[in-house]
């Protein structure tokens, strides 16, 4: 059997098989601002309670502080049905972005079924669950039931050899990715990131592979359990957990192998992720903002591979870099480590931990006309702002050269 | 159901569908105003009730974000017809009563064509050539779903 048939089989009490359509107990249900819109469906469903408040985990990411007196009110309306229901598992707008807390909280075990109000919440198979994203209004029926109608996704298992070089990571790998398969590539499939370039990444990067999978169509994204996901669960969570991996002649409908030596820093052009090239393939085209930050690349190693780039050296005056620490656990650590003094003395802005401009709506949105390069996961039209603005889409390092240069530049060359 | 077509291509994302600085708003008559906005300004004011989006491959890739098949039934939308859908963009869909059929119907309509759609029988007619051809229905559950204005009062069944 796949992960994804062995979790699912779990989850329903019966051997699930690709193309199934089975109703699974949820083991754990995500949601940010958009609780606003579950609750009203969850209140309009007539449920008294809901199903088990220690499986829900709430807090606010997308707007925070609250950027329209709308979205106070709707961080309102969910601070009070939180209280009303005392729901147990509620991080306001103190922690950062939910794909960063639940796993750092400890909320996310392996082989759990996750689902969450947000697309990336694929995030969370890099931890080894199997993990999606859902609407609001089916949220609200598993607040008031615990189970969702899931069909049952075929397997693409992508095992990737050779060896990144330095700074090519885990962001590069997945761009590449979505590049080759396209936006609708793996449409409805688990897939299954293996092979020796997986084993060595840190689970940040498999939270950035996973997180992104979900751009070329994959219901699911996983990374499977080894001593880095044991560690990383030390200390976070006390409870106890059984890795949950596919079987050696489980059903994969297809296997990509893929020799990533070699590899440069990619790039992807506006306006879809999919739009993917080699980062030597675009230098000079310049840029008023850079942005790291966001749920894909907003962690301590994506900041620290920035100031590696940047340490010591001042950004021009003609860019705006701003620094959105994906959570405060990272943004402490920055803080603590000198980090994020030395992205200020560069000439970052440091916002708040939170999905900052990435989603278009507030902290640094882009004029018509305007251009960014940014860590985050989307470059659709009007997405950070205008709908006449571009974002391009790169790794920590391709960003921070970039701010350096004023124009999408390789990190290889300004490093060197 | 019947409508006129409006026809768009391949992977209309949800940004564009409804861009993310209207989001805040949970009045979705006010944000059905913005619909297609950063895609095709004249949608939000020249659609009517009942029109169907006929689209290309992905349709409604992206985010999660419910307030996309949301803008598009409150700015009148009977059904979309595409190749593909996303598969939030289609859960969500069908979980708040939009009718979606994945269907490749780009062929036969063009814009402003009639189109009649019967979701039980999967049958779609272009009123204006003639031009009749089957799809797979939905599966029975979902047709439910969907006859009963969405998951909501499907849910609903249960708790009253």
């Amino acid at each position: 059997m796949t992960f994804a048939q062995k979790v699912l089989s779990r989850a329903s009490g019966k051997e699930a098989y690709p193309g199934d359509i089975v109703s699974a107990k949820i083991d754990l249900a995500m949601s940010h601002e958009n609780a606003a819109l579950v609750l009203r469906s969850f209140k309009e469903i007539g449920a008294k309670e809901v199903w088990d408040p220690e499986k829900i985990v709430l807090l606010f990411d997308h707007r925070i502080p609250a950027n329209t007196t709308k979205a106070a009110e709707g961080h309102q309306s969910v601070r009070n049905f939180v209280r009303s229901e005392m729901l147990p598992n509620f991080y306001d707008l103190r922690e950062g972005i939910c794909h960063q807390v639940l796993p750092e909280k400890g909320h996310v075990l392996p082989g759990m079924l996750i689902v969450g109000t947000d697309s990336h919440t694929t995030t969370y198979g890099a931890l080894g669950a199997f993990s999606t994203g859902i609407g609001a209004t089916e949220m609200a029926a598993v607040w008031a039931t615990g189970e969702l109608w899931m069909k049952v996704p075929k397997t693409f298992r992508f095992n990737l050899t050779g060896k990144l070089n330095d700074p090519v990571t885990a962001k590069d790998v997945i761009l590449h990715l979505i590049g080759k398969m396209g936006a609708d590539g793996c449409d409805y499939r688990c897939t299954e990131f293996v092979g020796p370039v997986v084993d060595a990444m840190s689970i940040s990067g498999r939270m950035t592979m996973c997180n992104m999978s979900m751009e070329m169509g994959a219901k699911a994204g996983v990374t499977f359990p080894d001593d880095r996901t044991r560690d990383y669960l030390k200390g976070r969570t006390s409870k106890e957990w059984v890795p949950v991996t596919s079987d050696k002649d489980a059903d994969v409908e297809k296997v990509f192998d893929m020799d990533l030596t070699g590899l440069s820093p990619q790039v992807a052009y506006p306006h879809s992720v999919d739009n993917v090239k080699p980062v030597e393939e675009m230098t000079g085209i310049p840029v008023d903002q850079a942005v790291i930050g966001s749920c894909t690349n907003g962690r301590a190693e994506d900041l620290l591979a920035a100031e590696q780039i940047l340490h010591g050296r001042h950004i021009p005056d003609s860019v705006r870099l701003i620094v959105v620490p994906a959570s405060r656990e990272v943004y402490l650590w920055a803080a603590d480590s000198g980090i994020l003094a030395s992205l200020v003395r560069s000439g970052a802005i440091v916002t708040n931990p939170g999905c900052g401009p990435c989603l278009g709506a507030h902290q640094g949105l882009l004029a018509p006309g305007e251009r960014c390069i940014a860590t985050t996961n989307r470059n659709f039209r009007g997405r950070m702002g205008s709908p006449e603005s571009e974002v391009y889409l790169a790794s920590p390092a391709t960003v921070a050269a970039s701010a350096l240069k004023g124009q999408i530049a390789d990190p290889r060359e300004v490093r060197a | 159901m019947k409508g006129k077509v409006w026809k768009y291509g391949d992977h209309v994302n949800t940004d564009v569908i409804i861009p993310g600085r209207y989001l805040d708003d949970y009045d979705f008559k006010n944000m059905a105003k913005h619909a297609m906005e950063d895609l095709d300004p004249r949608f939000a004011k020249d659609v009517s009730y009942g029109d169907i989006i006929v689209a290309g491959r992905n349709f409604g890739c992206g985010s999660s974000r419910e307030q996309a098949p949301l803008a598009l039934k409150h700015a009148g939308v009977g059904a979309v017809v595409a190749i593909s859908f996303a598969r939030i963009f289609y859960r969500n869909a069908i979980n708040i009563g939009l009718p979606v059929i994945e269907f490749d119907a780009t062929g036969m309509f063009e814009k402003g064509d009639v189109a009649l759609i019967n979701m039980e029988k999967g049958v779609i007619i272009n009123e204006t050539s003639g031009r009749t051809s089957r799809f797979e229905p939905l599966p029975g559950f979902l047709l439910e779903i969907l006859k009963e204005g969405g998951l909501v009062p499907h849910s609903a069944k249960r708790f009253h």
